[in-house]
């Protein structure tokens, strides 16, 4: 019972905020019937009756230029006759909302000006382009509520619970990806699938964030400075390790390359934004434990953790 | 800061529009050069850089940045826009130099990475 009374003060809440992020144009009706001036009330109250609608703008062609409602068809009917124009009737000052505004302005309309719908201007055409009324509103809310609560569910649901869920001592997952020497068009692809990936297992944005940071540096020196190799990725537990191995040329001096600013690379590494020689100390900066080893002619072995 | 008001102070076009203006950046960081950027860019900060590739995108998107403006007029590669749309990023376009961009934002108070 406790639970479910704080689900509902966060639903309200979230509620609240929508209304300031939505817009009139998503919530409001891009089908608008209308009537002419020349319609007769007779038009007015057979379009309203087949569309189940209290009232609707008045176009001469593209120009609004009023808006009748059910009350104008009833004083119609009492003090005057159904074959009269529209135009007769009609209200002329018509209260519009732009398109853009937010949603809570129209909130704040209809509780200022008791109408039951306004039509809906583009603020650069001045045209009409939808109506909104209190439905579409709460039509729109509930949309978006829904998309707001799969997307927590999804969260939820996925997280490392299923992966603690396994009936085993310990669970390890394993995510592999080949990376191409010298093919800087896709140099980034691994690192970005790598992070997607983590972001569905439900780690915490930052440790994603370090993880993928990390791993495109290193994807990027694999790119740069060897003929490729391969990057696996083992999430288990309490912590995420990533191995970049590749099959040379080796690093000389792995001291050296450690070090801020240094970099071998050649101009047109720098001309396509790499060489800064920052590339392994933001991947020290970014991780818990790293290992760097290499043998000239044979390859290096990249080994970085990071805690969950 | 507003997306809105960074749009109007770099006079910048819109390549890629994936984000409503009103959108909150509160701070900026400028290099040309990845690696360097990435040693202190913060999630939802703005990257101004001469870079247009599609590794400016991957930058972004490693780092939690969601706005990638370019600076001395120079215009994305096809790649990195598709990229971007894919990713959900702003993608704007300054003719102003890297200086410049940096100088006008940081008058109107839009702080560096250090300072936040
Ligand atoms: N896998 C590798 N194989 C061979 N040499 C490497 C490898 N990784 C790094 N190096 C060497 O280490 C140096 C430093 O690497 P680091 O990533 O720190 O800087 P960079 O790649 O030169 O520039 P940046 O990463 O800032 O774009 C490189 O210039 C290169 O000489
Ligand atoms: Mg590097």
């Amino acid at each position: 019972m406790k639970d479910s009374n704080v689900n509902g003060t966060l639903q309200i809440a979230r509620t609240q905020e929508m209304i300031y992020e939505l817009r009139v144009q998503q919530a409001m009706t891009k089908q608008v019937i209308t009537v002419e001036p020349e319609n007769t009330m007779a038009d007015v109250s057979r379009v309203l009756g087949e569309n189940r609608h209290s009232g609707m703008p008045v176009m001469k062609g593209e120009e609004m230029v009023g808006i009748v409602s059910v009350e104008d068809l009833v004083r119609s009917f009492r003090e005057g006759n159904s074959s009269q124009p529209v135009k007769q009737w009609m209200s002329k000052n018509v209260t519009t909302l732009y398109a853009d505004e937010p949603l809570v302005h129209a909130v704040q309309k209809f509780e200022r000006h008791g109408y039951g719908r306004f039509p809906v201007i583009d603020r650069k055409t001045k045209r009409l382009v939808g109506i909104l009324t209190k439905v579409d509103i709460i039509r729109c809310l509930l949309q978006h509520l829904e998309i707001d609560f799969q997307d927590l569910e999804i969260r939820r649901y996925i997280p490392r619970e299923w992966f603690s869920e396994l009936d085993c001592d310990r669970a390890t997952l394993s995510l592999r990806y080949h990376i191409d020497g010298a093919n800087f068009e896709k140099a980034g692809e691994v690192s970005s699938k790598l992070k997607r990936n983590l972001q569905t297992l439900g780690l915490a944005p930052d440790v994603v964030r370090r993880i993928a940071i990390a791993s495109f540096e290193a994807e990027l020196n694999l790119v740069i400075f060897t003929e490729g190799g391969e990057l696996a990725a083992r999430v288990e537990p309490g912590r995420v390790t990533v191995t970049v191995v590749d099959n040379g040329p080796g690093i000389p001096d792995v001291e050296l390359a450690m070090q801020p600013g240094y970099s071998t690379a050649p101009d047109w590494v720098r001309e396509l934004g790499f060489g800064a020689g920052m590339g392994l100390p933001n991947i020290k900066n970014c991780t818990n434990e790293l290992k760097l080893e290499s043998k000239v002619g044979e390859g290096t072995k990249l080994q970085f953790t990071v805690f969950t | 800061m507003k997306l809105r008001e960074i749009i109007e102070t770099l006079q910048a076009t819109i390549v890629v529009n994936s984000h409503d203006q009103e959108m909150a950046v509160e701070l900026a960081c400028g290099s040309d050069l990845m690696s360097d950027v990435l040693s202190r860019l913060k999630p939802d900060a703005l990257l101004l850089t001469g870079l247009i590739t599609p590794q400016s995108v991957y930058t972004a998107e490693m780092a939690d940045v969601r706005v990638v403006c370019y600076v001395r007029g120079k215009k994305p590669e096809a790649e990195t826009v598709r990229l971007a749309e894919e990713r959900g990023l702003v993608l704007l376009s300054t003719t102003l130099p890297m200086y410049e961009s940096c100088g006008r934002l940081y008058r109107k108070g839009l702080k560096g990475v250090s300072e936040t």
